[in-house]
């Protein structure tokens, strides 16, 4: 039988799920990471891992930790770190002909400004890490351009790197699909009368079709950054199509199992295991 | 299944025979708890603090 080290820190419903799901098909090891103690270079048998820390710099570490002792982490530690630098991973889907909003880093308030100036206005001004929408400003004029930036130039050296991204006037709805290896199993619509669309801001979740175009590009999107498990955000542009925003590397799924049906635990338990026998 | 006290109210909480480290549970007193094992490998509980960075949907 495989064995499965699911390394996590707090058990969401969507950690329930998927140990669940693992346990009917393989050996799990739960290795609960805020309270464990990982030797680089140290040593335990398991066929493969699964990370499902919610902590990036959780993630991130115990993941190079677990690689270090010889076993596979899904995904793996340069996933990680390039889905959640954000001008890291629009780099590399951008190398990779995948249509991306177009976004101007700047490493000043005045250039911060001007930066959202060249862009015109209204432009959306993010951190370089973190999801969820948090500190995802919408900034409607220099005036405010000007605000954000002295905000964020006040929360340290990460925040001194202005992320200055074009607003796409999405249709009061953006896309978050799930990718698992080389299939798109579900995608949900999230809608919302707000700019951020997140459902954990409040979006309300609704089956998407997942059409051709739509399947290629999320997976093709997932190859670029190495994710094998991933959650691709995109939006659609009433004038270029799709356009792709971000990948989460530790996807939550849960909404997107609730509205379509899809046992997307399943799916990932099956590809887990699939990985661990190869 | 163990009963255990909130750290918060005080009051008793019912914590599942299969509860592992991480697992959150909401308290009739409004807050959420988490179970961790403390020193002695027992389980125990704090308030949950939540998580500052995520992936979130």
């Amino acid at each position: 039988m495989v064995k499965v080290f699911f390394l996590y820190d707090v058990l969401r419903l969507d950690e329930k799920m998927l140990l669940d799901r693992l346990r009917a098909r393989a050996q799990v090891e739960p290795l609960h990471v805020s309270s464990s103690i990982l030797e680089i270079g140290g040593y335990a048998e398991a066929d493969v891992a699964l990370q499902r820390s919610i902590s990036f710099y959780r993630a991130m570490s115990s993941t190079v930790a677990v690689e270090s002792w010889g076993i596979r982490v899904i995904n793996n530690s340069l996933a990680l770190a390039m889905a959640e630098d954000k001008a890291w991973s629009l780099s590399v889907l951008y190398q990779h002909k995948i249509p991306v909003p177009r976004t101007l880093l700047a490493y000043s308030i005045d250039s911060a400004v001007e930066a959202a100036r060249k862009l015109g206005f209204p432009v959306v001004m993010k951190p370089l890490m973190g999801s969820w929408g948090r500190l995802a400003a919408l900034a409607s004029d220099e005036e405010a351009a000007r605000a954000i930036a002295e905000h964020r130039e006040m929360l340290g050296s990460m925040y001194k790197v202005h992320y200055v991204q074009e607003y796409i006037d999405k249709p009061g709805r953006d896309i978050r699909a799930m990718c698992i290896g080389d299939g798109v199993p579900a995608a949900i619509y999230r809608v919302s009368n707000h700019w951020i669309t997140n459902t954990a801001r409040g979006g309300r979740a609704e089956p998407a079709k997942v059409d051709p175009i739509l399947e290629d590009l999320v997976i093709r999107s997932c190859k670029a950054l190495k994710v094998e498990v991933g959650g691709v955000d995109v939006v659609e542009d009433p004038e270029r199509g799709y356009v792709v925003l971000e990948v989460n590397a530790v996807p939550e799924y849960k909404n997107i199992a609730r509205v379509t049906g899809v046992d997307i635990a399943d799916e990932i338990a099956r590809y887990v295991v699939e990985q661990a026998k190869r | 299944m163990p009963t255990l006290k909130c750290p918060v109210c005080g009051n008793p909480v019912e914590v599942p025979d299969d509860a592992m480290p991480g697992e959150l549970i909401e308290h009739d007193c409004g807050v959420v708890l988490e179970v961790y094992r403390d020193q002695n490998g027992n389980l125990a509980l704090r308030p949950f603090e939540g998580v500052q960075e995520d992936w979130g949907e």
